[in-house]
């Protein structure tokens, strides 16, 4: 089984190297994509029995090119292909060197560029994610359709519809200039954290077989932070989805409920990722600029570091937020500042903060509102508002493991 | 989800232009949803003359024949469809042939069984 696993591993990473490679040279997307399918299948199948080739990666050129060159021989007259191309994609002039050129940047490079590609800003935030799963990560078509829960046709369509928005838009496969780069690195780290959080918010039961979306985020953050290891805020959110994944066995209760974090059994934790995810984030922060996946590294850190939750250094969390809010100002920010400011200067000051957020139409009526309320306004003693609030709460989530914890707080308030 | 709700045997009446008219709205909204990756499923319910329904009497539960009234609006049949946004859904839902002839959809959202940590 070992032997397996290595063979897998090899995949995942020379995948996106070399449909990052083909890409660049060839451009179409959508064929790269399916040669380079079709050389991991291969090697899926003969790598086990025949042995791991020397030079893996190459191996895999040489099939995906080869599946390419056959399918262009195939089709009819040669030129009426180039000159339909060249109508078609005028784009992609220029970029397709000559074939036996040598790449002039590095292999790791193309998973970059790969990267940015499938967090094209023409593609909605659904499909970013489901390409970059599909092309970066090297997930199976069914497999992300089984992670967000559709079927696999719609998940298919998707994907091929995202392909097509990418040719269309014409995307030139070079890495963007500095600013673009910046810009679309933005992009490139909230994908991430999308899939990252897609996978942790999914509890129990049928549901867990959503970890391999969180797994799949910390591989791809890894390998972003081996690409670019002089930015602070990659390395940050890559200490903050650790930080965060820490807690997966200890939020979820036997029968599926969920534990907030003040009641997690904190043994539980996952000691070897709140260490990696510590020294991450507490070396970044000694010479990058504080970002905002940073910042949100650094309160879950001093979570982390308390061995219960009344020994929280709250005041430390309080200023962190302060410091978040201006920052990247944001309602859901303000949400979690005002229990922070609660624990320090009592249930109404942190009351007070959340008046603002009713006027908010990104809040005003949001069922994490209502929640946070409700727990503010039991801490303050006001039982029967904080019963309502709860209930409200409870009324406005879809999420059935949310509803069942917020009507079991309604109900401990009642008689 | 959008819940399809119309009068029973509603296309019955309809000449025979507007009723393939309206399959073929039908159709083209579905192609179109499939399309775009939003549609995750739907059924068409049978009509209500063939609805049992079970309640408890008397401590037990009995089941009995339909059908139900049929001049009010029944539930017909639903979509699920995976959208961005609510407003999407609802616009989904207006475009939806029923609404024309009486009929209304009833645009709900899906538990999920995830939850974010509290």
């Amino acid at each position: 089984m070992t032997g397996d696993r290595t063979v897998e591993d090899l995949l995942r990473t020379f995948a996106p190297q070399v449909l990052g490679l083909l890409v660049r040279r060839h451009g179409q997307f959508d064929r790269c994509e399916d040669a380079v399918q079709e050389a991991l299948l291969a090697a899926a199948t003969q790598w086990p029995g025949q042995g791991v080739p020397d030079n893996p990666r190459a191996w895999l050129l040489t099939v995906a090119t080869r599946r390419l060159t056959d399918e262009w021989r195939s089709e009819s007259a040669r030129r009426d292909r180039e000159l339909a191309v060249a109508r078609r994609e005028p784009a992609y002039a220029g970029v397709v060197p000559a074939a036996d050129a040598e790449p002039a940047v590095p292999a790791d490079d193309d998973t970059l560029t790969l990267l940015f590609l499938c967090c094209h800003p023409a593609l909605p935030g659904s499909a970013q994610v489901a390409l970059t799963l599909r092309a970066v990560g090297g997930l199976s078509t069914a497999q992300i359709a089984r992670a967000h829960l559709v079927p696999e046709a719609t998940m298919s369509q998707r994907i091929r519809r995202a392909k097509q928005r990418i040719e269309a838009a014409g995307a030139r496969f070079t890495m963007p200039g500095p600013a673009e780069r910046d810009e679309r690195l933005g992009t490139v780290l909230r994908v991430l954290y999308l899939i990252f959080n897609e996978g942790y918010t999914a509890s129990s039961g049928p549901d867990l077989r959503r970890a391999e979306l969180t797994g799949e985020a910390i591989r791809l953050a890894r390998i972003l932070r081996g690409l670019l290891p002089d930015d602070g805020e990659v390395t940050g959110l890559l200490a903050l989805m650790l930080l965060t994944d820490a807690h997966r066995a200890a939020r979820v209760g036997p029968d599926g409920e969920l534990v907030p974090l003040a009641e997690q059994d904190r043994s539980r934790w996952d000691a070897a990722a709140i260490a990696e995810g510590v020294a991450l984030i507490t070396e970044a922060l000694t010479w990058s600029p504080p970002g905002p996946y940073q910042l949100q590294a650094a309160i879950a850190a001093v979570h982390a570091e308390a061995s219960t939750a009344a020994e929280t250094d709250w005041r430390q969390i309080v200023a962190l937020y302060r410091l978040l809010a201006r920052i990247a100002p944001n309602p859901m920010v303000t949400l979690n500042q005002a229990v922070a400011v609660a624990m320090v200067d009592g249930p109404r000051a942190g009351l007070a903060l959340l008046t603002p957020l009713d006027l908010d139409e990104r809040t005003a009526g949001h069922h994490r509102l209502a929640a946070v309320r409700g727990h503010l306004l039991e801490l303050a003693g006001d039982v029967g508002a904080a019963r309502e609030a709860y209930l409200a709460a409870a009324r406005g989530t879809t999420s059935r493991p949310e509803q069942r914890y917020l009507e079991v707080r309604a109900a401990r308030l009642t008689g | 989800m959008l819940l399809i709700w119309n009068r029973p045997g509603f296309t019955e009446e309809l000449s025979e232009q507007d009723r393939t008219a309206l399959f073929g709205e039908v159709d083209e909204i579905m192609k179109e949803l499939t399309e775009t990756g939003e549609l995750i499923g739907g059924q068409a319910l049978a009509n209500p003359s063939q609805t049992l329904t079970v309640r408890l009497v008397d401590g037990n539960p009995e089941v009995l024949d339909g059908p139900f009234m049929e001049s009010k609006e029944q539930f017909a049949g639903y979509l699920a469809v995976d959208c961005d946004s609510p407003q999407r859904a609802a616009e989904i839902a207006a475009r939806w042939p029923d609404v024309r002839y009486g009929g209304a959809m009833e645009v709900r959202p899906i538990m999920d069984e995830a939850g974010t940590e509290m």
